[in-house]
């Protein structure tokens, strides 16, 4: 389908596109296999400044565009959704300080972060705090200039690898969500180490590690927004975040679909390429059409955020990234059962693309924490008409 | 020059369009032709005026080729006569490709009545002249000077430029070596004549005395048949592997002629300082009569170790495809292809490589091909001599284990 | 340091395929590219930039649809670049390319001879579509500059010298030579950078410099056809190779199948 691209946002999808073949493709099994960060890849993305689209020009960005940034995720994710998620997650950690950072924080920390120089990463989850923000434990209470922090993030995407973190703690214990506050927590910092890191049925080449503050103290100076403002800086990241997911889950459907279609007129049994029988044929319109569908609705939104930056997404973001991870997990499993056997095995890369599509129905919201909202935004908007 | 159509002859058959690698041909509707023949357009911004066209439309003659009257004047051509074979020596050895040119050299210079001499450069290497007589030489023009010890591109340009205007040969035939391409450039440049590389084909037009050299271009693609008309000597490199060797035969009798050249105004500017021999590889690739290659299909760089076990019991070398290279799984020396060596082996074994266009170039000089691979659509497979479907890793040790018997 | 490139826009023959009907070569979808070896070229040139600073002159001829390369070249951090385009350089053989780009690399530098603004030329080895190799050797002579072809390697650039790998059959020279000078790379050398979305934003906005046969004072009876000693007399396809047998079987029977006829053919 044609999405109108501008010369500029061509420009982007050619160069994932070289990026996504050349230098990632020949390695995505290999960083699979060893569960290792693709340092050289994400030198490649810095290089190539992938790493500056999403960032305003004013700070060394090519202009701040989320639409812009999808393309460039769904590009890298046909071939490889972990690698991919160096660049979101990035982006991810990179937003609260984008949406709630002063002049002097974004002066400091963005042109680095534009360069690919320091990658960064958020941290919102806690062991017994997942889609319930309210039993955040991570305290940072105020003492003099600085806020001290204790508690333990867990499931942190890039973590260990990054140097800048944006840390969701409870600065006013007791007060619910309204006593959260964010902050910029900088690699390094005495009383911030990290924990084991997981092991992961998918996106394997994208570390997930805990984050343990014991006693960390912070300049005051970190502190992003207001206190208090940590859950409507959380909830606000990610409403502007979820179409990364969303184009992330996209790139992994299609790149399984385009997989399952070449398998399928390769593949001989009872005397024809099997594409030839009608079952494979239906199977494969309904999962095309599938991947357009969610891939208008990820563009449609990412486009709308661009255009008004102070709309509210909720529910068209949650609505994104609820329809496209579906559409991952769905084109994944079927592409395995186009391959039969094969698809099966690691020697072909349905199966990874099917581990890793299932982790964007939980991320960044599970998928019913994206319907609440949906649901949610519906009855506002019917109870204000 | 100039290049056009002649529109009542072009029957819009678009025979030009499918050969015209350049896309500068693109057909027009023309409803005002009573047949309503399609007319063929050439577009000038993109023609690079190969002719390719002009050859393919013969049957119509319908696209004609202008060339301009060429201004250089014929360098006095009769005063130019015998052929000459560059006897490339390097490391105390004369290239093996210096006996094939001498074969491919006699025919020529017999053809055209005139001798066959060989050019013998370097330091302490006068016990080479004979050698080149008997393998067909009737003169030996022979330079000894210690500046000539190693292989470097300006001194020896210098000296062969300098002969050249002396003795004015017709022809010319270097090696298609890393020496040979390098150095025949560069005096063909000195002297400024046409020098047309990596033929495989030559022979003489006897009524313009003219050498009719023919060599691959596009990867193989395409075979163009190159003319230098007006200037002399005419000058080719050839590819190693390509002729048979001429016979050694010790009663050849023949004159070694010592030449001074005066190198007093020579500045050399380059200098040799050591040579690294490639230990990595048993058997130069070049050389080789059989050649074992492994490709992406090996799924890991210890598939190599099958690869070699098979070369060395087959006593071949070993060669990869770019993808293995690309994945690091043996170095660069071996590649065969385009972006690597171009091998013509008698037995070529190519293990897991599909065989793209790329490869399939490099070695289309194999005399005899043997595929193996589990895809039997793969392009080497519709190529080899010998396809041989299934898994290398059960295929290759059982051919080890045969061969050893 | 400053860096001439000389690159070549050439047919992707990765894309060309021969139709097996007819066994010609499928025109479809033959997009442009910068020749392969051009690109390890303008690769070196662009870290001996960063290494030694100065400027890489990107320097091309060919129509002017060649301005595409060139801007790509601009895209991965070139400074300049230069397109020689003239109807009278069309049908040029190496000699003529080699005399029109000598020509021009003076115009870049006035001076010539020793006390040039320009240290170093580096080509590609060869280009995919003609393989002859000639044009890089032909520029130095015609400039008359010292040049080493097949260069895997750059060992050291110190007090005007160059020190060098030369890739041959059996191993590699190391060779010493003074600048200004010219080189040809081999794909070893370097793996070539991706363009940066900046470039490539830049690329867009770059003006080509584009230089005629009057710019670059060629004389007329050098350059294009005219100045070309060699012509193509023809162009054919050659025979395409064709299969043998398939030998199928337990892997036991292929490998003493395969043996047998190797050896009955005399072979092995």
């Amino acid at each position: 389908m044609d999405y109108f691209l501008s010369e500029e946002q061509k420009m982007i999808v050619d160069l994932c596109k070289k990026i996504a073949q050349e230098k990632i493709k020949p390695v995505r099994q290999h960083y699979d296999e060893i569960e290792e960060f693709p340092w050289p890849i994400v030198e490649e993305m810095a290089k190539t400044d992938l790493f500056r689209i999403y960032i305003p020009e004013e700070y060394g960005g090519l202009g701040g565009s989320i639409f812009n940034l999808c393309l460039a995720v769904e590009e890298l994710s046909k071939v490889d959704g972990a690698i991919a998620l160096c660049l979101a997650g990035t982006a991810l950690g990179t937003f609260p300080i984008l949406l709630f950072g002063t002049e002097e924080q974004k002066k400091k920390y963005l042109p680095d972060i534009a360069a690919g120089k320091r990658l960064t990463a958020f941290a919102l989850t806690e062991p017994q705090a997942g889609s319930d923000a309210t039993a955040i434990k991570t305290t940072a209470i105020k003492e003099a200039d600085t806020y001290r922090l204790n508690g333990t993030k867990c499931f942190i995407t890039n973590a260990g690898e990054a140097e800048i973190y944006t840390v969701i703690a409870l600065t006013s214990p007791g007060r619910g969500v309204r006593g959260l506050s964010a902050f910029i927590v900088e690699k390094d910092t005495p009383g911030f180490t990290f924990g084991k890191k997981e092991k992961k049925l998918g996106i394997r080449a994208s570390p997930t590690r805990e984050l343990i503050f014991q006693d960390c103290r912070i300049p005051k100076e970190n502190l992003l927004g207001k206190e208090g403002q940590g859950f409507i800086v959380a909830l606000k990241t990610l409403y502007v975040s979820r179409p990364g997911v969303a184009a992330q889950a996209v790139g992994i459907a299609q790149g399984a679909l385009d997989e399952a279609i070449n398998y399928a007129r390769q593949r001989v049994q009872f005397g024809q390429a099997i594409i030839h029988f009608q079952a494979i044929q239906h199977l494969l319109a309904d999962l095309a059409t599938q991947v357009e569908a969610a891939r208008a609705l990820v563009y449609s939104t990412a486009r709308m955020i661009d255009a008004d930056p102070e709309k509210r997404v909720t529910k068209e973001s949650a609505m994104s990234k609820l329809f496209a991870s579906e559409t991952a997990m769905k084109v994944t499993t079927e592409a395995v059962q186009i391959f039969g056997g094969y698809g099966y095995m690691q020697e072909y890369p349905v199966e990874k693309m099917m581990r890793d599509a299932k982790i964007t129905q939980i991320y960044e919201g599970t998928n019913q924490i994206q319907r609440n909202e949906i649901a949610l935004a519906l009855i506002k908007e019917s109870a204000s008409k | 020059m100039n290049i056009y159509i002649l529109e009542e002859k072009c029957i819009g058959c678009g025979l030009c369009l499918k050969v015209c690698i350049y896309n500068a041909l693109t057909l027009r509707e023309r409803p005002e032709h009573p047949k309503k023949y399609k007319l063929a357009i050439i577009d000038l911004n993109k023609c690079t005026f190969c002719a390719a066209c002009v050859e393919e439309c013969k049957k119509y003659s319908a696209i004609v080729l202008e060339k301009e009257a060429i201004s250089c004047q014929p360098s006095a051509i009769s005063l130019y006569k015998g052929v000459w074979v560059y006897a490339e020596q390097r490391h105390n050895e004369i290239a093996p490709v210096v006996y094939e040119l001498l074969a491919e050299g006699k025919k020529l210079a017999q053809k055209l009545n005139v001798s066959l001499s060989a050019i013998l450069l370097g330091d302490k290497i006068s016990h080479f002249a004979q050698e080149l007589i008997f393998h067909g030489a009737n003169k030996v023009y022979l330079v000894e000077d210690t500046i000539l010890k190693n292989f470097l591109d300006e001194p020896y340009s210098e000296v062969l430029a300098q002969i050249i205007n002396e003795e004015k040969p017709e022809i010319i035939l270097f090696g298609a070596t890393n020496i040979g391409r390098s150095f025949a450039s560069r005096v063909a440049a000195k002297t400024n004549t046409g020098l047309t590389a990596d033929c495989t084909g030559l022979d003489v037009d006897l009524e313009t005395r003219n050498l009719l050299q023919t060599r691959p271009a596009f990867g193989g693609n395409i075979m163009a048949t190159i003319l230098t008309p007006n200037h002399r000597p005419q000058m080719a490199t050839v590819r190693h592997k390509v002729f048979p060797k001429a016979e050694r035969d010790t009663t050849l009798k023949g004159e070694i002629i010592k030449k001074n050249v005066n190198l007093s105004n020579l500045i050399v500017r380059t200098q040799f300082i050591e040579f690294v021999k490639d230990i990595t590889s048993k058997v130069n690739l070049a050389e080789a009569d059989i050649i074992v290659s492994g490709g992406r299909g090996l799924g890991k760089p210890e598939g190599f170790k099958l690869i070699e076990e098979l070369a060395q019991v087959i006593g071949g070398a070993v060669g990869a495809s770019r993808a293995a290279v690309d994945a690091e799984w043996i170095p660069y020396s071996h590649q065969v292809g385009q972006t690597g060596r171009t091998v013509a082996p008698k037995l070529y074994i190519a293990c897991g490589i599909s065989g793209a266009i790329q490869h399939l170039v490099g070695m289309s000089g194999a005399k005899c091909v043997v595929a193996v691979n589990k895809d039997p659509e793969a392009p080497i497979m519709k190529i080899a001599d010998f396809a041989l479907q299934g898994d290398l890793y059960e295929i290759i040790p059982a051919l080890i284990k045969e061969l050893k018997k | 340091m400053n860096i001439i490139i000389c690159i070549k826009q050439v047919p992707a023959t990765t894309n060309v395929q021969i139709d097996s009907e007819t066994g010609r070569l499928k025109r479809e979808g033959v997009e442009s590219i910068i020749n392969p070896f051009d690109e390890y070229a303008l690769e070196e040139g662009l870290r001996l930039k960063e290494k030694f600073a100065g400027k890489v002159i990107v320097l091309s001829m060919g129509p002017p649809q060649a301005e595409t390369a060139l801007r790509e070249c601009i895209a991965r951090g070139a400074d300049e670049s230069i397109l020689l385009s003239d109807k009278n350089f069309a049908g040029a053989d190496t000699l003529a390319t080699a005399y029109t780009l000598a020509q021009a690399i003076k115009k870049i530098n006035p001076g010539g001879g020793s006390s040039t603004p320009y240290d170093l030329i580096i080509c590609g080895k060869q280009a995919i579509d003609g393989d002859t190799a000639q044009v890089g050797p032909g520029i130095a002579e015609k400039l008359n500059i010292p040049h080493i072809c097949y260069v895997r390697k750059i060992e050291e650039i110190k007090d005007g010298m160059l020190r060098v790998e030369r890739l041959m059959e059996d191993g590699y020279d190391i060779l010493e030579m003074k600048l200004p000078a010219l080189i040809t790379v081999v794909k070893e050398i370097n793996i070539p950078r991706l363009p940066s979305l900046r470039g490539l934003l830049l690329a867009k906005k770059t003006k080509i410099n584009l230089w005629n046969a009057e710019i670059i004072n060629a004389e007329k009876d050098k350059i294009g056809m005219t100045g070309s000693p060699t012509t193509v007399k023809k162009i054919f396809t050659p025979p395409a190779r064709k299969g043998g047998e398939t030998i199928s079987g337990s892997p036991e029977e292929i490998a003493q199948k395969t043996a047998s006829r190797l050896k009955e053919l005399k072979i092995i």
